[in-house]
């Protein structure tokens, strides 16, 4: 069986004037349905462009990306859309919700896009909501929600079509640890239920909610580390449990 | 993304910032109004224009006297009386063109009814005139042939004389004196209006030539049989042209005048002065609405300018829309319709005021206007394609936006 997310010696290269800037410089990295992986490495490490290139936000300079059996390195603009519509949902650490726009709305805003009827809409938006306990704020706006609701709208948005894949930047960058660390439990939760996460972190605490981690350095993939599944919820739950009962 | 939820998110965004939505509008609603009301007004100066010269009939000729050439010194207008009844008769009789030729005595003169009296225009004329003139009675009825050859003393009112004599009483079988001469009141002439020079047509009234010349005008008219003038109504179907071509034949052949001398009368063709003053006032309202969809165009470039803000404002917006699945013609239709909406909306308002002060011109200054259903369509469709036009660049910049840049927009 492919894998999910399959890279062959991948490059990225802007042009800033005269400059060329190798972001990325042949990443090659296989995900699997399933799995849980942080992407850590210090800024300008190209772990933002690998992103990109995964989220089919950006084409790879050379090189190959198939996502899902499919590959993806050398679509349309629409086509690309259509793909990030249907396989992927992501989280930003600004949140990047529509102001003025109720949760609702925020949540359905994918579904508008892949051509739901209204009622249809609706309906799974709620259900979203509601899967990240929110049923009861559907009608709030984001400047009507706390920090962690507003990432957990984000999240229902990134899940309402039922993607294969959840990419999150920096999602608790925004947020007090203790909120950040009930961000973090959701995604684990439903990396469980089978969807891939891949998040891109600077901070160690929260790539330890991983299975996997890569490393990048200089546009390379330099490290791929695997903790067992099991210490990784064991490390979890008691950093969580620290968090709950000293509130700093 | 459907119409419906595209519509929806347009209203909504236009919802956020309402002063500078309204503003925005301000110039497109200027632009309609000021196209629909400048349509008004030219519209109603030409209709106005138009029912001249339907009081007058549009295929009326005039003709007068003309002037006297003695010792070198040309006298004006009438200063001698040339033309004659009988001129009338023969232009009737000769020309086939001629659908009705009346001569006309004229003369002004005091006319009482009890103890009232009243300054008016005396005209002395034939059975034939009501016709040249396309002029009805409104009650009684008119001069018949008998009344003409018997001399009788009776009278056809204009409005503006009835009223002033007999107010709101029916003057039929009354009997007025006119310069002294009893007449009986045989009828009330329809209302006429004002003439293109303002004169008021309605103030006259109608006798026999032949009791005017004997018993009420009398003077150097009674010799010659010379009229005024004479009214000639050429048949609607003819061209005017050649009838006042042969006109002026038949008359110089009848007054005996040689090649090398002028004609010692008038041929005044009212509808060419009616024509060109018609003309004048579409001139004048092409104009008017020319510089008033000067003020639509700066109106669409202010959209423009708003839309431009508003991509650059909401960049992340569109990044994220598009992180979440929106293609570039999504982004697209979603800023064009928001432009047309905002376009639209302003020519709806744009409508209402433009109706709004035609009403008001119409009202207070008492002059007339006609709002035009289809400058009113046209002022909507146009507001539309302005939004459109003016809306595409702006829109076209944010769905050509690379989402990663958007995204990242601060």
């Amino acid at each position: 069986m492919s894998a999910l997310i399959e890279t062959r010696d991948v490059t990225k290269v802007y042009h800033l004037g005269e400059t060329q800037v190798h972001a990325l410089a042949g990443v090659t990295a296989d995900i699997q349905e399933g799995e849980f992986v942080a992407v850590m490495g210090p800024s300008g490490s190209g772990k933002s462009t690998f992103m990109n290139l995964l989220g089919c936000l950006d084409v790879p300079t050379s090189g190959s990306y198939r996502l899902a059996g499919e590959d993806v390195s050398s679509l349309t603009s629409d086509a690309l859309a259509g793909i990030r519509n249907r396989l992927i949902g992501f989280v930003f650490q600004q949140f990047n919700l529509l102001p003025r726009t109720s949760a609702l709305a925020n949540v359905e805003l994918p579904l508008l896009y892949a051509g739901i009827a209204a009622s249809e809409r609706q309906e799974r938006a709620h259900a979203k909501l509601a899967q990240v306990g929110l049923a009861e704020r559907a009608d709030h706006h984001p400047a009507q929600l706390s920090g962690g609701q507003q990432q957990r709208v984000a999240i229902a948005r990134a899940l309402v079509n039922d993607p294969k894949l959840i990419l999150a930047d920096e999602p608790t960058g925004a947020l007090d640890s203790a909120t950040g660390v009930e961000v973090m439990s959701l995604l684990q939760e439903l990396n469980r239920s089978g969807i891939t996460v891949v998040l891109v972190t600077h901070e160690h605490d929260i790539a330890e909610y991983a299975a996997r981690l890569l490393g990048f350095r200089d546009g390379k993939l330099v490290s791929d580390t695997k903790s067992s599944p099991a210490d990784a919820f064991a490390q979890a739950a008691a950093r969580h449990a620290a968090a709950v009962r000293a509130p700093a | 993304m459907n119409f419906w939820a595209t519509l929806r998110a347009a209203l909504a965004a236009l919802r956020v910032n309402k002063l500078r939505s309204a503003l925005t509008m301000l110039g497109i609603i200027i632009g309609v109004g000021a196209v629909i009301a400048m349509v008004a007004v030219g519209a109603g100066a030409q209709a106005r224009v138009e029912d001249q010269i339907k009081s007058l009939g549009s295929n009326l000729i005039i003709i007068m006297s003309g002037n006297l050439t003695s010792g070198g010194v040309r006298m004006g207008f009438g200063s001698q009386m040339t033309i004659t009844e009988d001129d009338a008769y023969a232009l009737q009789r000769e020309i086939p063109t001629v659908h009705a030729a009346a001569p006309v005595l004229r003369g002004s003169g005091q006319v009482v009814f009890g103890n009232s009296n009243w300054a008016t225009q005396i005209h002395g004329t034939t059975a034939d005139y009501l016709e040249a003139r396309q002029w009805q009675v409104a009650s009684g009825r008119p001069l018949d042939q008998g009344m003409i050859d018997a001399g009788a003393k009776v009278v056809l009112l204009g409005q503006t004389v009835a009223k002033s004599l007999f107010g709101e009483a029916d003057p039929v079988g009354e009997t007025i004196r006119i310069r002294r001469v009893p007449h009986e009141v045989i009828g009330v002439l329809e209302r006429k209006g004002q003439s293109m020079v303002g004169q008021d047509q309605d103030d006259v009234v109608l006798i026999p030539i032949t009791t005017a010349r004997k018993r009420v005008l009398g003077g150097q008219q009674v010799k010659n049989r010379n009229v005024g003038s004479i009214s000639v109504r050429v048949r609607d179907d003819v061209d005017m042209g050649p009838a006042e071509q042969e006109m002026r034949d038949l008359l110089r052949q009848r007054h005996k005048l040689s090649a090398n001398q002028e004609d010692d009368f008038f041929l005044r063709n009212l509808s060419e002065v009616l024509a060109a003053q018609e003309a004048s006032s579409r001139v004048l309202a092409l104009l008017l609405a020319a510089i008033a969809s000067v003020s639509l165009v700066v109106g669409g470039i202010g959209i423009m300018n708003i839309m431009l803000v508003s991509v650059t404002e909401r960049t992340r917006e569109i990044g994220l829309r598009m992180a979440v699945g929106a293609r570039g013609r999504d982004i697209l239709t979603q800023f064009l319709v928001e432009a047309v909406t905002l376009a639209l909306i302003g020519g709806l308002i744009g409508i209402v005021v433009g109706a709004a002060v035609s009403f008001g011109v119409g009202h207070f200054a008492e002059w007339r206007t006609e709002v035009n259903p289809a400058s009113v369509l046209l002022a909507f469709g146009f507001s539309g394609a302005i939004g459109v036009f003016f809306g595409f660049y702006p829109a076209r910049k944010a769905a050509r936006l690379a989402p990663i840049d958007a995204l990242r927009h601060e």
